[in-house]
């Protein structure tokens, strides 16, 4: 088990390098740097720029040196904990990153939570009653939710709840808790205001959830140990949830290895929608400004967030699944 | 059809279409199950108009993308009528009274009576280009009296109506493209995958593992600021479809090397081998039919992700830019929430969006169960 555990570990590692890769490609790929920009700025306000003072700085930023030096400079300085300084919010990385990765984290890990609350039961009563009126109801929900992208559902939440409450949901505090240090009333502002996103980013994964359930769960009612189970007079409802659901529900728990990216990618532009301080926006505007540190350490870190996700997932399906754990175990 | 439901089917039926069951090749098999999935029926009608709309927007819409009529910003949706004066006559829209509301300094409009507009068959309006080829200015419905607006108008008095079918060639022409791109390079690799196995399998499997892992919508942006902002319109089009299939090939790779290294090994493959069946026939007389029905299968369920990436990219200003319109620009007008609120006609992109992906889907569901029509 340990040994498992040490080579998943091992694996990760090597995953987490090449993200670093990726992400360093990225956010070399526009052309010039933000040198460029600035002194470009400079020019367009009227200041004379030094060429011998462009220069300086470039040394100083490491800009004058070959690609994969740049790149071993970046990473080394991210692994020492430091991300370096955001141009564009004129702060260190790891502040406004330790501001909003807490957020990001909980909305992640709470729409995950919503998202199994939500679609065990339903796929279970979708199973059960197959072809029944709900049954119909469920698969319909779950083709539209599939279809919606969620920045379009956050759209519509926030037109809804404009009409009818006229109340304005963006945002995860009110107006007089955003700066306030953390207290009481704070954090019931901010349970208000997570209800929202919560249902926006869950709704794909809850519809795509459902089917795959619904689709496992009948596969399981039809075997022939639910025909002896029932033969012997084992209680319906004791048989449905000691047997069949048990082996159902199993292969769900990975699914989060597609589930939890998807989240974090989709919490990406549904924060930018509806105004919510996490670390999607600050995606966007270092894309848009060409803040190469931060979004570089802001795309690798959601990138790490998704990878560690996934272990965490695989290790628990091992710990529960005793299939799995055989596999495992066995390679 | 299940098995024992054809051999009822020989007891009861008459022998002819028992026999026409028996002898249908597969790919009839596949239509008739096809046909028989209600939903998918409808989704192959629906997305064929859609198609036909991105075909020819520029003669099946009243008016050009670009005409703006600055009277008639953020003109609410005109109503198509029959009933005038308590008479009943053709098709017509009334034009538009403006007046200021004194509360909130907000333009009003309101339906004029007077100003009547029949809407009429292939009238003469704006002159466009087909394709931007063939020069031309017949539409095919439209009003010699005035704008006919039927989605309403932009912020600079845009027909959306015409805008929604122009852009309906960008949003669903991105899906096929980047559909055909990812095809070619999920046969190529998953084949290779499948093919040769070992050592080239292994790499290929971990990159796909590591690229399905990535959260998609941030590397897309990565990827997306990084196009030069001096590239015109076709070569950004082209360079997002390029970006959505590097990340859209994976699941197509898999599917290819599984359903390959399943056949491989299968009975008729094997059968055919010993008959003595060169290496070409196998391929495309015994795998590719056993193969092509999912490839189908995939390619449909891949599209509708491919429009929803064009839309959220656009979106957000990092995909097609304007002047090109596609769903996700168009778009781009209802981000302010008071805007939607007071013009939720704006939003109409949005049902555009969801239902071309929600016919996807249903077709999609109706081929895999095409797909095997043994089942």
């Amino acid at each position: 088990m340990l040994a498992y555990i040490l080579r998943r570990m091992g694996v990760m590692v090597v995953v987490l390098a090449a993200v670093s890769v990726c992400a360093f490609v990225i956010i070399q790929l526009p052309p010039g740097d933000y040198l460029d920009d600035y002194i470009a700025g400079l020019q367009a306000r009227g200041t004379e720029v030094d060429q011998a003072e462009v220069e300086a700085l470039r040394h100083q930023y490491g800009l004058d040196r070959p690609l994969y030096l740049q790149y071993l400079r970046w990473i080394g300085k991210i692994v020492r904990g430091d991300m370096g300084y955001s141009f564009v919010y004129a702060r260190p990385v790891e502040a406004l990153l330790k501001e909003r990765l807490p957020l990001t984290v909980t909305i992640s890990v709470l729409t995950l939570l919503f998202v199994y609350a939500v679609a065990v039961p339903i796929g279970i009563y979708s199973a059960t009653h197959q072809y029944s009126f709900a049954d119909y109801g469920f698969t319909v929900f779950g083709f539209v939710g599939l279809a919606t992208p969620n920045f379009l559902l956050a759209l519509v939440m926030m037109m809804l709840f404009f009409y009818l409450f006229g109340l304005n949901i963006g945002g995860l505090f009110s107006m007089e808790y955003v700066g306030a240090p953390w207290s009481f009333g704070k954090l019931l502002d901010l349970l208000a205001h997570l209800p929202v996103p919560i249902v926006v980013l869950g709704t794909a994964g809850t519809a795509g959830l459902i089917r795959v359930l619904r689709g496992s769960l009948l596969d399981e009612l039809s075997k022939q140990y639910v025909i002896t189970a029932r033969a012997k007079g084992l209680d319906e409802q004791r048989l449905l949830f000691k047997y069949p659901v048990r082996v159902a529900v199993n292969p769900m728990l990975s699914t989060v290895g597609w589930l939890l990216p998807e989240i974090v990618s989709g919490e990406t532009i549904v924060a930018i929608v509806l105004g919510l301080p996490t670390i999607g926006p600050l995606v966007f505007n270092s894309l848009l400004s060409q803040d190469m540190l931060l979004a570089g350490s802001t795309i690798m870190l959601l990138s790490f967030l998704t990878v560690v996700g996934t272990l965490i997932s695989d290790l628990l399906l091992v710990m529960v699944d005793p299939r799995i754990r055989f596999e495992a175990l066995q390679s | 059809m299940s098995q024992h439901e054809a051999h009822t089917a020989t007891e009861s039926v008459p022998n002819e279409r028992a026999e026409q069951y028996f002898v249908a090749t597969q790919w009839q098999l596949m239509w008739r199950k096809f046909i028989r999935h209600r939903l998918a029926v409808i989704g192959a009608v629906v997305l064929a108009v859609f198609y036909f709309w991105g075909l020819f927007p520029e003669f099946l819409s009243p008016s050009v993308p670009s005409e703006r009529v600055r009277e008639l910003a953020f003109s609410p949706p005109q109503r198509v009528r029959f009933v005038h004066d308590g008479r009943i006559r053709g098709p017509f829209v009334y034009g538009y009274r403006q007046s200021i509301d004194q509360l909130t300094l907000q333009k009003l409009y309101t339906a004029d009576t007077t100003d009547l507009r029949p809407i009429r068959l292939f009238v003469r309006a704006a002159e466009y280009k087909l394709w931007g080829l063939i020069p031309g200015d017949i539409h095919l419905f439209g009003s010699d009296r005035g704008p006919v607006m039927l989605l309403g108008a932009d912020s600079f008095g845009r027909d959306l109506f015409t805008r929604n079918l122009y852009a309906a060639r960008v949003s669903l022409s991105v899906g096929l493209v980047g559909v055909v791109l990812s095809f070619v390079l999920g046969l190529v690799l998953g084949g290779i995958s499948g093919y040769y196995g070992g050592m080239v399998d292994n790499v290929i499997q971990r990159i796909i593992e590591f690229l399905i892992s990535l959260p998609t919508i941030p590397v897309w942006m990565g990827l997306a600021a990084a196009l030069p902002p001096e590239w015109g319109s076709i070569q950004i089009y082209f360079g997002v479809t390029i970006i959505l299939s590097i990340v859209g090939w994976t699941g197509l790779a898999r599917v290819v090397r599984g359903k390959l290294l399943e056949l491989r090994e299968a009975d008729f493959v094997m059968a055919a081998r010993i008959a003595g069946a060169r290496q070409r026939r196998i391929i495309a007389g015994h795998l590719m039919p056993s193969f092509m029905s999912y490839l189908i299968v995939h390619l449909t369920l891949a599209i509708p992700r491919m429009i929803l990436g064009e839309t959220a990219l656009s979106f957000l200003g990092l995909g097609i830019r304007p002047p090109a319109v596609s769903w996700g620009t168009l778009l781009q007008d209802a981000q302010n929430i008071q805007t939607v609120v007071l013009y939720p006609w704006l939003m109409s992109p949005a049902l555009f969006v969801v239902a071309a992906v929600l016919m996807f889907n249903f077709l999609g569901d109706g081929l895999r169960d095409a797909a095997d029509p043994y089942k």
